[in-house]
């Protein structure tokens, strides 16, 4: 009796195993899709102060997101969902976000703020931040186009010393101003 | 034995699930329906069910059913109530951009019921066949656990619309001195933090404009469901003296003509307005599909795909599904739909299922500015079948906040704009 049981028990969780093995792990559609709640449909966010990750570059969404998961970057909800991946799973959603076509936003900014702002980021970032900030290099991110709202709670991180700022920039933003952060936040969100 | 004899039971519960996956692989016998797929429901799970199928194979023809020509978010609708929204139009989407964006057959009408075994959704707009149905159709209410229940009197509110806009009409025609009675269904139900945000709004609405007045929470609950630690905090914060939260208090009948509710049929609480949040179920249709499980109340599915595990090629998103350790709400439904849509594709051209991997965010206001979240990344163990939550994914917010408040507005533009566009 005892060895009929087990015997078709066996069996039967031959079977499960066989068909559990017929899905295949999450792939970067899967993973991603789940992001586009907040991010928006592939990545282009509709809301103020949430980021488009369409066309982001994948060295940087891989930085960001295993620096959230360290907690060396602080966050709110990124802190805890980047928690939810592996680094196999970030990569994924990484090359998914990258392939997106980059979008830009139809944000009111201020002409004045801009022009000032346009100085700023000739003197402090246009060596790392491409083309006004169109392009990256490597690790860091594009920041043309991205909405306002965003863009004004970044530099408000980095301006009160809650977002960390890198070494190579550190040196190159220690003089900015108060202004001089938003004022660059507007010239950024007026790129196309 | 006993041992081996669970184990054995265990693993034939196991077994049946996955037979069903590879029957669900087969090609439909039922040709009129072959490559159609028929979306109940134009909320948060159907919109994006019905979306994603079409972006990722737009051979397949997707017909979306709902009764109504347009949709009011039931997330941030609490914020209306508290006075911080002039109407509810901002959180009301209409179907035709999503229609024309995807080519999405949209189809105003009452579902009354779905044969599946002709596969053939029956409504009051004629019969609509399919290879897959996606039912996505919220909560439907247990009234008949409220004894005396009248939704004119003492509103819900739990669905978005004309009964969130009369909760506010009372509100507003409430003496100042006033009560106001919240009442909350035991757990599951529909969004859980969901009640407390409604407190903290309520609270500050009688705070601003009707001075002297209180809310009396009354929680069938032991305790808060959730996000505990925060909302307490906020109410000491704010509302001192306002909120007077009582746990493990089931409202079981209500006098409509002397406003009172009855605890339990013993303990008597009178109110000015009364906001009866009734337990809940699965939506209508499921429970006349016969999709519902043996709880009578919520719909059992397979794990991957959200396929009903009581009818074949019917597959049960959102609220009304048993998503494991997914909580019932509006980006659940969401991420479920995703999920659902993306395995209903590769099953109808016949490639390999992916497991699931979602996510839930769930914002809570506490005041005008600051608000809490919520959050937690899901895949399904693959030992036991069951969606799980991954390992420190899940958690609160570490205090209120005014930047998770300006990161919810954001939540809520840019969900509705990905349900509408």
């Amino acid at each position: 009796m005892r060895r009929k049981w087990s015997g078709l028990a066996l069996a039967i969780s031959a079977f499960a195993f066989s068909a559990a093995a017929n899905a295949i792990e999450p792939t970067a559609e899967i993973l991603s899709y789940a992001c586009a709640g907040c991010h928006g449909t592939q990545g282009a966010s509709a809301g103020p102060s949430m980021p488009s990750l369409a066309g982001q570059s994948k060295v940087f969404f891989i930085d960001a997101m295993k620096k959230f998961k360290s907690g060396e970057r602080t966050g709110t909800v990124m802190a805890r969902l980047a928690k939810g991946y592996s680094d196999e799973q970030i990569v994924l959603m990484a090359d998914f976000f990258a392939k997106q076509k980059r979008t830009t936003q139809t944000t009111a900014v201020d002409p004045a703020l801009v022009a000032q702002g346009k100085v700023v980021y000739d003197n402090a970032c246009k060596r790392c931040h491409l083309e006004n900030g169109k392009e990256f290099e490597e690790d860091t991110p594009v920041v043309a186009g991205q909405w306002l709202k965003y863009l004004q709670i970044q530099m408000g991180e980095f301006r009160d010393g809650k977002r960390k700022i890198s070494e190579k920039k550190a040196e190159k933003v220690k003089s900015l101003t108060a202004a001089d952060w938003e004022a660059v936040a507007h010239f950024y969100a007026s790129q196309k | 034995m006993t041992m081996e004899r669970r184990n054995f039971l265990k693993l034939l519960g196991a077994g049946a699930g996955v037979a069903t996956l590879g029957l669900a692989g087969c090609a439909t016998t039922n040709k009129a329906g072959a490559r159609k797929v028929v979306v109940i429901g134009g909320g948060y799970g159907g919109t994006i069910a019905a979306k994603y199928i079409r972006m990722q194979d737009p051979t397949i023809e997707v017909t979306l059913i709902e009764r109504n020509d347009h949709y009011i978010s039931c997330p941030f609708s609490n914020l209306y109530i508290g006075g911080l929204m002039p109407d509810l139009s901002s959180l009301t989407i209409k179907y035709d951009q999503l229609a024309a964006n995807h080519g999405i057959k949209v189809v105003q009408a009452e579902v009354t019921g779905i044969d599946a075994k002709a596969q053939v959704v029956k409504t009051s707009a004629g019969d609509f066949p399919y290879e897959k149905c996606v039912v996505s159709p919220g909560v439907d209410f247990r009234t008949n656990e409220i004894k005396g229940y009248d939704d004119q009197v003492m509103p819900h509110a739990w669905k978005a619309g004309p009964q969130t806009v009369l909760l506010r009409k009372q509100l507003e025609a409430m003496k100042p001195g006033g009560t106001v009675i919240l009442s909350i269904p035991l757990a599951p139900y529909r969004c859980p933090p969901g009640p407390y945000e409604r407190t903290s709004m309520i609270a500050m609405y009688l705070k601003q404009n009707k001075p002297g007045s209180k809310i009396i929470v009354l929680d069938a609950n032991p305790d808060i469901v959730s996000k505990k630690g925060l909302f307490l905090k906020g109410w000491k914060k704010h509302y001192e003296g306002i909120i007077d939260y009582r746990p493990a208090k089931k409202v079981t009948e209500v006098d409509n003509k002397n406003m009172t509710v009855l605890i339990e049929g013993i303990e008597e609480v009178k109110g000015d307005v009364i906001n009866i949040i009734p337990p809940q179920k699965a939506g209508h249709i499921a429970h006349v599909a016969g999709l519902v499980g043996d709880d009578g109340k919520w719909c059992p599915v397979r794990s991957f795909d959200f396929e009903s595990r009581k009818q074949p090629n019917i597959h049960v998103i959102g609220d009304s599904s048993i998503a494991g350790a997914m909580p019932k709400s509006g980006y659940s439904a969401n991420s479920e739909a995703k999920v659902c849509a993306t395995n209903i594709v590769a099953m109808m051209n016949g490639r390999k299922m992916t497991e699931m991997s979602a996510i839930n965010t769930c914002y809570s206001y506490l005041s005008a500015k600051e608000a809490v979240s919520v959050t937690g990344v899901y895949r399904v163990n693959a030992s036991s079948q069951a969606i799980e939550a991954v390992p420190g994914s899940v958690g609160v917010s570490a205090d209120l906040s005014e930047t998770e408040a300006m990161y919810a507005e954001s939540w809520i533009r840019n969900i509705l704009v990905e349900m509408s566009s």
